[in-house]
């Protein structure tokens, strides 16, 4: 009861807050911002009143005019204060895409034309006039509102004072109490009026919905792209220390190895025995690191392109391939990487689970798109859902915007097919 | 005989040195990049050079540059390659001047020394040595060719010649007689249009040749 009673009181005490005064300032401030565009489009009917139609167009449209060309200014005007008062920040829209295409002819003239051509065109200018001219000043109405309400109750309170004097009692508290009324709603209106302002400003002023999902949409696409040049710089990192480093160890040990095999001929049988096996053993690690490095990062792919890369990876398939490659100029490097690496775990999938005798692997141009097709003759029936390397492929593709597609009934064949950006 | 190193890994340029002089050839240079490479066979003018691929500056293929640069002013020099990975690109790229005197190899083949100083006398002596890695992605583009017409034991012989290997050595890797190996290699001929005219030795490389070109076309 007692908590219902404070929160009670909490609520009708909201209009009596600090933040009601500085909604007040705000109000003031606002609405002389308000004044210039509207003087604007009043100042013609001031001096001249017009009595025909075509003069009635003029006093409309040459302000509204103004306005409009003013509305960057106005605007940035706008922020500056919403963000000064309020601490509220109204995004800025992305700037204007250029719909004329830019002037054949770049003189000064031609280039201030096109700009405001190109203002006129977009919708942004005219959703900052509406704001400027109608939302605005509405919102504003109610501010001024809370300002009679004010007056009202100064009115009420003197016409209260005045029926006391007289003696009828009665008459003087209906008076006082209206009074009260008024005093209490200004202060919500000026709010009401401040959180419209704000919220139309935001609305009008800021990026539209669609401008921000635009927004949004480059950012991702952007740090995506970032992911993937990042994982593909480790690989390459990865690869470098290893040639540089435990390789180069490696085949130092198997050469040494092979080496004391190759001279100590008189040791004993078991010691040559484990010499032989130690130099076998070497020589297979070293062979097994070879292929675990190259699928890192193939330096022939960044080197000289799939068509060299991919002929590598065909010929160590157990599955015997068929490889065209017609790509006759050089795509992005992730996207390189991105056909490279479906191939390669295409071709490990086949090897795996297709039973094929043969695989076939075309990789070809086609307008905008560099194209990957990998089929082979086996039995068919793979699931994409089983953890086959195919999540992992159509997942690759999906990072540089491409396109999956994957087909494998029972008794075969199996095609694989990617449709790739050239560049991203 | 007299060789030149080019290999930046200190500790393989030290092990190459070591297994070379122990068979009782002389090194004269051991260099890190294709640069040292060039000066060094300016300066010696060795019989033989060993490059590896991936050097410093870019680490790309610096080797298989400068081995052709080697190819083209000291023609007499043989020349073995070495990488870590081998890619027919490469391979391409270091017989398109001539297939005489010229090897490619994996650097994991020098595990086997003594195979491996084999293909370098090979090589010394004006022969080749391509890795079977490298001849089996050659292979595979062999296909829309003529070459589709050869036999898979003929493919598996021209790839061993493409490897630079003589017959004895052929028929020894594949336990076949000699003159089996004669038998298909006259039928490689065959199918490939090289007339006895051509010669014994030379058809041989014309089919190495053909064998390597539709690998450009």
């Amino acid at each position: 009861m007692n908590a219902a009673l404070a929160s009670t009181g909490r609520f009708l005490l909201v209009p009596w807050q600090a933040r009601a005064w500085r909604d007040l300032w705000f109000v003031v401030l606002s609405s002389a911002l308000s004044l210039p565009p509207l003087g604007i489009m009043v100042l013609a009917w001031i001096f001249y009143v017009p009595a025909y139609v075509p003069s009635v167009l003029v006093c409309v449209f040459a302000p509204l005019a103004v306005v409009v060309l003013l509305s960057p200014q106005l605007t940035a005007l706008r922020r500056a204060t919403y963000f000064e008062i309020r601490g509220v920040r109204i995004p800025k829209p992305p700037p204007l895409p250029s719909a004329s295409g830019g002037p054949r002819n770049p003189g000064r003239l031609t280039a201030v034309g096109s700009a405001l051509a190109d203002r006129f065109r977009s919708p942004r200018t005219w959703r900052q006039a509406l704001f400027h001219l109608v939302a605005c000043p509405a919102a504003e109405l109610v501010g001024v509102l809370s300002g009679v309400a004010w007056l009202g109750a100064l009115v009420f309170a003197s016409v209260a004072g005045n029926f006391a004097a007289k003696g009828s009692f009665a008459l003087a508290g209906v008076q006082f109490a209206v009074c009260l009324v008024l005093v209490y709603l200004a202060p919500w209106l000026v709010m009401a009026s401040v959180r419209w302002d704000l919220k139309l400003a935001a609305d009008l002023l800021g990026p539209t919905r669609e401008e921000q999902l635009a927004q949004r949409v480059s950012d991702l696409t952007e740090s995506r792209a970032a992911t993937v040049d990042a994982a593909d710089a480790e690989r390459r990192r990865i690869e470098r220390d290893l040639h540089d480093g435990t390789q180069q160890r490696l085949v130092s040990l198997a050469m040494n190895l092979g080496l004391a095999r190759a001279t100590l001929t008189d040791l004993p049988e078991d010691a040559r025995a484990a010499l032989a096996e130690a130099h076998e053993e070497a020589k297979d690690t070293l062979a097994e690191l070879r292929h675990l490095v190259r699928g890192l990062h193939p330096v022939v792919l960044e080197d000289r392109g799939l068509d060299a890369a991919l002929s590598g990876v065909a010929a160590r398939s157990p599955v015997p391939v068929r490889l065209a490659v017609d790509v006759p100029r050089r795509v992005s490097p992730t996207v390189e990487a991105v056909a490279y690496f479906t191939v390669s775990e295409a071709l490990a999938n086949i090897a795996k689970h297709a039973q094929a005798a043969e695989a076939r692997v075309d990789v070809w141009l086609d307008g905008p798109l560099l194209k990957v097709s990998v089929t082979d003759d086996g039995v068919g029936g793979a699931d994409a859902g089983r953890g086959s390397g195919l999540n992992g492929l159509a997942q690759r593709a999906a990072s540089v915007d491409g396109g999956f597609e994957f087909s494998s009934p029972v008794g075969g064949p199996t095609t694989i097919q990617v449709e790739l950006p050239c560049e991203l | 005989m007299r060789t030149v190193i080019a290999e930046d890994s200190v500790l393989l340029r030290a092990g190459l040195t070591k297994v070379l002089e122990t068979a009782g050839f002389e090194v004269v240079g051991a260099v890190d990049d294709a640069a040292g490479l060039l000066a060094a066979v300016e300066e010696h003018r060795p019989e033989l050079v060993i490059a590896d691929v991936r050097m410093p500056p870019t680490f790309t293929d610096e080797g298989v540059r400068a081995a052709l640069v080697v190819r083209r002013q000291w023609p007499e020099v043989a020349i073995m390659v070495l990488s870590q990975y081998v890619e027919e690109r490469y391979a391409a790229d270091l017989l398109s001047q001539q297939t005489s005197a010229i090897g490619y190899l994996l650097k994991d083949r020098v595990a086997d020394v003594e195979s491996f100083l084999e293909s370098l006398r090979r090589v010394a002596g004006g022969g080749t040595a391509l890795d079977p890695e490298v001849v089996a992605q050659l292979l595979l583009r062999r296909q829309d060719t003529s070459l589709d017409r050869l036999t898979a034991r003929e493919r598996e012989v021209l790839g061993l010649m493409a490897e630079g290997r003589s017959n004895t050595g052929i028929a020894e890797l594949l336990v076949i007689s000699e003159s089996a190996v004669a038998k298909h290699i006259n039928g490689i001929f065959a199918k490939l249009d090289l007339s006895s005219s051509d010669g014994g030795d030379h058809r041989r490389v014309l089919a190495v040749l053909r064998f390597l070109d539709g690998e450009r076309a």
